[in-house]
């Protein structure tokens, strides 16, 4: 596919959004103040674990501005639900999933620090924190429960009584007996127990909504810092406030990043949402940092014990994984599904090991809501893989190249033992790349090089696979997603010729507006700046179901390949007509519609013209207009893979570890903007960099506080924590959607933090170190050398 | 309490309640939204302008200690026909943004580096920037930017 027109496909045209942003002109949730507004602030619980005896809100209604003030009661006795969970996990007993409510304003108890008590409305945002100060709550605190690896055990403090010994489920996947028959003949077995550390995506931009009910109209808009408008609006009216769907706009306007974090539907922006009738004023909510912190879902948290089975070649022969996954107090919008459908069925990687058995355990706790970040299941899945596959090979003296060689996929499609059948791939051409990009060959000085500066460096190898582009809705249904999981995209050609594109996909930092254009324009033979794409208004947009998974281009952008279609088809009846042939005559070829094999043609915006002008027109056999709609389905998950290739220098004094050097050689398919692709990698590299060694949420498994509740204790990646990234691409184009392309949002977060891990270990392997945990923060490399020492 | 202070070039008078952060009297009052707001504890640099030519976190203010400077927003960095400054076209050049969020004060802390170190080193722009989190470029363009701009003065 190479660009027919400038600005087309394979190109890298500078961004369309990029003028607002950078001159200020953006507009965010935050940004956005409607006459009369009124402000919200949520009385959240200090306690991890409490029941709540009693609340007392006088004092704080007659304090000064304050208009209503809300608590669970209120909204038990509106008959307001709790907010649903969209995925249905079925138990090895064959049960379903324990679904505790999870009411918007806690009822009777809280769970988890941060947990909303009552909501305050005020004129002014200070008089609505000022007042909520004066709320008084009794509150009857009881013992907390927050470590995953332990709350199952009997005599712990239990978050729900309907869910013994906080299990939400015990899901299985896989062959259990093939893989027991498998170890039982393994010339070797490679073991690992450890965490994928508990992580808060941190968007930028906090959380924030403005909710406004209209008395005229009887009906609600609510702007919202979200990656899904159309998803929250379904959740929010069928499932906790009954209130007609169509009579609720959602507007997700310019969002400030994601990553997972704003897929789900919130308790605050539907308490404003309702309450916005209540006190019939426009409310805005946006959420303080340390709010973000102790209320926006968080990620990962597995306790896991893994392990390898192989021949005396290096041959994998089976995997055993047994994960406790941290759901938090309540079951978040996606939770269930994170650490089950999206995790385990991942566990072949880019391999053929022949049996895999997983067992997830979800496990409540009184921490807040554990739900997709950046990944989603996949980077937990590549640690567990990469990891064991970079151990099993330094335990029996094996190449780490070579023994991936060994073991991969090399013919396509490949059904996994996991339930995914891979349809295309390439995983030498990556790793070839990758290994040349990373000069491999030239390690060994370059450690020799470092060790007389007294630093030691390591290399480290991560060879990943993710399935993106959610999903076939059949398939998603029978595993048990309660949601489709299509596309939708509009293409509304103006009688100028100039096109606008509604679509269902979300932008909040992927650059949809440039890529979808790019597209478009490319096809259609048009401008670049002739097209237009609107996304984020289910006021505006075919009903879509957002941007997660790295789904936007292969579905998204498929269905507005799908809509296209019919604009050329009807463009091609159309110019038969003004051309005087027959339709099956006509071609469109770079913007304009021949007969074939003559000279006859007209330009793509004159048939534009004609369709709404339509004097000289079939009128007979064919509508005016221009303008069409496609809703698309995948028929299979894309299967984006790369090798990334990673080096550490660790100064064995401070335990201080710098990533030195970072290549990435992935296959996303076609690649329509190069430049946003590799942003797109750069990104998420950083954010798996920052899990390897920088962030962690911690709270203290007694009391269930939340010790790293602002940036002072959470550490960001920042500038000077990563280096300049090597990014390089390899193409084998996906064969079940028309542009090709698999998706690139996730890749960098899924594939860094094992080649970051393995490189720190192989940097310290002479000193005996076998693991470092992740984050491999200095004190606790510097722990781990010291123990190896002793 | 009154407030006067140029803000963009021009000159501004308000009466503000003492307890008002500059950032907000910029949002809020002025209407300038274009400088952000990531965190509350001074840690984010969204929330970076410039006050009396040097880089500030605005959040870490009160409205009342700018009393008589004068300070620069994102909105006031471009040229007044609208071409945008060096920084910012470096930026879109060099796709050193993706949502946009942490931007403004992105810019506005890359050009305070620039003009204390004009030929800056790869290690002193990361070093320079790590007042400024962004969580979707991986800094990787954004240094690249500040490079861009820096070779082509
Ligand atoms: S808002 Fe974060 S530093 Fe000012
Ligand atoms: S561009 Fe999104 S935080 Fe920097």
């Amino acid at each position: 596919m190479g660009a027919n027109i400038p600005n087309g496909i394979g190109a890298s045209p500078r961004r369309k959004e990029d003028q607002r942003f950078l001159t200020g002109a953006g507009n965010y949730t935050d940004d956005i103040n409607i006459q009369g507004q009124t402000y919200a602030y949520f009385l959240r619980s200090p306690h991890a674990h409490a029941a709540i005896k009693k609340i007392d809100t006088r004092a704080a209604a007659a304090a000064p501005g304050v208009v209503a003030i809300f608590t669970g009661a209120d909204l038990a006795e509106a008959k307001v639900g709790g907010l649903p969970c969209g995925w249905l996990i079925t138990d090895v007993s064959g049960q379903p999933m324990k679904e505790p409510p999870h009411p918007l304003l806690a009822q009777g108890k809280a769970n988890h620090v941060g947990d909303q008590v009552a909501v305050v409305i005020a004129e002014t945002y200070l008089q609505a924190k000022d007042a909520a100060e004066l709320i008084e709550v009794d509150y009857g605190v009881l013992d907390a429960v927050a470590d995953v690896a332990t709350a199952t055990q009997s005599g712990k403090p239990q978050v729900h009584d309907i869910a013994p010994n906080n299990v939400c489920y015990v899901w299985g996947h896989g062959d259990k007996a093939a893989v027991d028959k498998a170890f039982a003949g393994a010339a070797h077995v490679t073991t690992l127990e450890f965490r994928n550390n508990r992580l808060i995506p941190n968007a930028i931009e906090p959380r924030a909504a403005v909710a406004q009910y209209s008395r005229s109209e009887d009906a609600y808009t609510l702007h919202v810092a979200n990656q899904n408008p159309h998803v929250e609006r379904l959740l929010m009216t069928a499932f906790v406030l009954g209130l007609p769907e169509h009579k609720v706009r959602v507007i997700a306007p310019d969002v400030g990043g994601g990553f997972g974090s704003k897929i789900f539907l919130y308790a605050e922006e539907t308490v404003i949402t309702w309450a916005s009738k209540r006190v019939n004023r426009p409310i805005k909510w946006t959420c303080e940092r340390s709010e973000s912190f102790m209320s926006d879902a968080h990620g990962r948290d597995h306790a896991t014990k893994a392990e390898l089975a192989l021949d005396k070649d290096g041959k994998f022969l089976a995997m055993r994984v047994h994960t406790k996954a941290n759901l938090g107090a309540y079951l978040s919008t996606f939770a269930s599904s994170v650490p089950t459908i999206l995790y385990a069925t991942l566990l072949a990687g880019q391999y053929t090991t022949p049996a895999i058995y997983a067992e997830v355990t979800g496990v409540f706790t009184n921490t807040v809501p554990v739900d997709a970040y950046r990944g989603a299941g996949r980077p937990e899945a590549t640690f567990v893989v990469e990891r064991l596959v970079s151990k099993a090979a330094l335990e029996m003296g094996i190449d780490q190249a070579e023994i991936r060689r060994r073991n991969f996929i090399k013919t396509f499609p490949y059904a996994t033992p996991v339930g995914l059948t891979y349809d295309t791939g390439n995983y030498e051409a990556t790793l070839a790349a990758a290994l040349k990009i990373a000069d491999v060959a030239g390690f060994p000085a370059r450690r020799e090089e470092a060790k007389k500066r007294g630093k030691l460096r390591g290399i480290g190898y991560s060879c990943y696979i993710e399935a993106c582009g959610l999903a076939p809705s059949n398939i998603a249904g029978a595993l048990g997603a309660r949601a489709g999981l299509f596309e939708a995209g509009e293409v509304r050609v103006h009688p100028t010729g100039s096109v606008t594109v509604f679509t269902g996909s979300h932008s909040h930092g992927q650059g949809h507006e440039t890529t979808f254009a790019q597209v478009v324009a490319e096809r259609l033979g048009i401008p670049f700046e002739s097209v237009d794409v609107v996304h984020g208004d289910t006021g505006r947009i075919p009903f879509g179901m957002g941007t997660y998974g790295s789904r936007s281009l292969a579905v998204g952008g498929t269905a507005i390949m799908k809509a296209i279609d019919k604009v050329v088809a009807k463009g091609k009846k159309i110019a038969a007509h003004l051309l005087e042939a027959s339709d099956s005559d006509i071609v469109f070829e770079n913007g304009n519609f021949k007969v074939a094999g003559t000279d006859k043609q007209v330009a793509f915006g004159q048939v534009a013209f004609a369709a709404y002008v339509p004097h000289n027109y079939p009128l007979d056999k064919l509508e005016p207009g221009l303008n069409e709609t496609a809703f698309y389905d995948p028929t299979n998950f894309t299967y984006p893979a790369g090798s990334h290739i990673c080096e550490v220098e660790v100064d064995p004094e401070t335990g201080v570890t710098r990533v030195v050097n970072y290549v990435a050689s992935d296959d996303f398919g076609n690649v329509i903007n190069p430049m946003i692709v590799e942003g797109q990698v750069h990104g998420g590299l950083a954010q798996g960099i920052g899990q390897a060694l920088l962030e962690q949420a911690v709270y203290d498994a007694e009391s269930g506080q939340l010790l790293t509740g602002s940036y002072t204790d959470y550490a960001m990646p920042r500038a000077d924590d990563v280096p300049s990234f090597k990014v390089d691409t390899q193409v084998t184009p996906c064969t079940h959607n028309p542009l090709g392309v698999k998706g690139c949002g996730e890749a960098g977060a899924i594939g860094s933090p094992p080649a970051v891990i393995s490189a720190i270990i192989d940097a310290l392997k002479d000193l005996g170190v076998k693991e470092v945990s992740m984050p491999a923060t200095p004190y606790r490399v510097w722990q781990a050398i010291r123990s190896a020492r002793a | 309490m009154k407030l006067s202070l140029k803000v963009n070039g021009k000159a501004v008078e308000a009466d503000v309640d003492p307890r008002t952060l500059l950032v907000q009297f910029l949002r809020d009052h002025l209407h300038l939204t274009g400088t952000h707001v990531g965190c509350d504890t001074g840690q984010c640099g969204a929330c970076t302008i410039h006050l009396d030519g040097r880089a500030v976190k605005s959040c870490n203010l009160l409205a009342l200690q700018a009393q008589g400077t004068e300070v620069t927003t994102i909105e006031g960095l471009a040229a007044p026909n609208g071409d945008m400054h060096p920084m910012q076209a470096a930026f879109k050049e060099c796709h050193g943004l993706q949502c946009g969020f942490c931007t403004p004060g992105m810019v506005m802390s890359a050009t305070a580096l620039l003009k204390d170190n004009p030929k800056p080193t790869e290690e002193q722009i990361r070093a320079g920037l790590d007042g400024n989190f962004c969580r979707c470029t991986g800094y990787h363009n954004i240094v690249k930017a500040v490079q861009t701009c820096a070779g082509g003065r």
